[in-house]
């Protein structure tokens, strides 16, 4: 591999960081206000986002990529490669991040919620200053090993032809007749961005342990 | 709306092959990682302090690839090292694998939670050899694994998609082919993802089940 090559892979990697990262920030606060939904058995709502999370639960990323590639389109939402493939990810990590803010929702005590009611605070002040603070901390390290989980789920959405590192590594191969080369040298990018992740995980669980983690 | 119906009508052979060939893929990945797990458990909880550390950071590693490269590297990997085998085989080596470190971690994790006592209890019945394992190990092993064993399956199936990417013919394969002679996208894909949906919902209550059975045969 030569420096044009390498140069391309890591141009590929950045690709798959940004998109990735746009999904994670997206992705924390709708999985939030999906949780929130379930948590508060909104009618109509609660059952459908249910619905939902279970969908995409069984649905396989790759998938996921080419219907929103192409059958948005078609019903007239026009949206290039990198819009698309943020959805896709946005989509897919929105239905477990669901699931990790309403594990800790269902687990809040509510004699805390019964008190801020007696002092006099209205529900969405309660949820602020005290219900989200909490939460947040109990849930971090479970969300960051979802954005683990999503990184590894990210080439995906090469098949819909956005250059992230996938790509880059495949159209190296297709060039030089040598795929083995490009595709190891991918790999071991992807491990060390995905460790990256994992060491973050193994912080955040450490202190909360240690309870340096307050809210 | 019509025309869409009909379409998927006259395709139903298709999305029924791929259907087909996806849950066979899981199968056989489900059967090979049980067997291949259960070994690398043991190799991870095994005495020989090089093998063990050895064994953890490999599976370690390969629970940090993401799967369609892991997949990409068997596809390209194995002609190189003399093997020339068909894209099914080389999709089933990756997806066995692959898997093989999550049940690996799964099964030791199961061992690691195994009561001491009732082992000990075990013995002091007579029980030895097979027979302690077969009567007390065993179902425990099985019953404590069985939830994540259900996920990981999930996540199998789930797997098998990426196979699309070395034109294994499973369900998005079907479905995105489907798409590419009548461009009917969203019923094109939504059809699969209902099948995986369907899958999943199984595999769950079957999950459902075996907690069920755990759950009268510790009251009994």
């Amino acid at each position: 591999m030569n420096v044009a090559e390498l140069q391309s892979l890591l141009h590929g990697a950045a690709v798959t960081v940004g998109v990735s990262v746009c999904a994670i920030v997206l992705g924390i606060p709708s999985g939030l206000a999906l949780a929130i939904v379930r948590w508060r058995r909104v009618p109509v709502l609660a059952p459908l986002v249910a619905a939902y999370v279970s969908m995409m639960r069984a649905t396989p990323s790759i998938t996921l990529a080419l219907m929103v590639f192409f059958a948005l389109p078609s019903i007239g939402i026009d949206m290039d490669v990198t819009h698309a493939a943020v959805l896709t990810l946005l989509l897919n990590t929105a239905a477990f991040n669901c699931e990790i803010w309403r594990a800790a929702l269902i687990d809040f005590p509510r004699e805390e919620l019964a008190a801020c009611r007696a002092y006099g605070m209205t529900l969405p002040l309660a949820f602020r200053r005290i219900v989200l603070p909490q939460v947040s901390v109990r849930s971090l390290p479970a969300l960051v090993n979802e954005m683990t989980l999503l990184i590894k789920s990210s080439p995906a959405i090469a098949v819909i032809g956005i250059v992230d590192l996938t790509r880059a590594a495949s159209r190296i191969g297709a060039e030089t007749y040598q795929p083995l080369p490009p595709m190891i040298a991918a790999t071991l990018l992807y491990v060390a961005i995905v460790l990256v992740f994992v060491g973050a995980q193994r912080y955040f669980e450490r202190r909360l342990r240690r309870g340096a983690l307050q809210p | 709306m019509n025309r869409e119906i009909q379409i998927l009508a006259e395709s139903w052979p298709l999305y029924l092959s791929g259907f087909g060939n996806t849950l066979w893929l899981t199968a056989c990945t489900l059967v090979l990682a049980a067997i291949g797990g259960a070994a690398v458990a043991m190799l991870m909880l095994s005495r020989i302090a090089p093998l063990r550390y050895g064994v953890v950071v490999l599976v370690d590693l390969l629970r940090t690839v993401p799967f369609l490269l892991f997949a990409y590297l068997v596809y390209y990997g194995l002609p190189v090292l003399g093997l020339h085998v068909d894209r099914w085989s080389s999709g089933l080596c990756a997806l066995a694998v692959y898997h093989t470190a999550y049940v690996g971690e799964i099964v030791r994790g199961a061992w690691r939670n195994l009561s001491v006592e009732q082992i000990e209890a075990g013995r002091a019945h007579g029980l030895y050899g097979l027979r302690l394992f077969r009567r007390i190990i065993a179902p425990q092993l099985f019953f404590g694994c069985a939830p994540l064993i259900g996920n990981q399956t999930v996540q199998i199936v789930k797997d098998t998609a990426f196979l699309l990417i070395i034109t294994v013919p499973e369900l998005t394969f079907a479905a995105s082919s489907v798409q590419s002679t009548y461009f009917i996208p969203f019923a094109a894909f939504a059809v699969a993802i209902a099948l995986y949906w369907a899958v999943t919902l199984a595999i769950e209550a079957a999950v459902r089940g075996i907690e069920s059975a755990a759950e009268a045969r510790r009251a009994s």
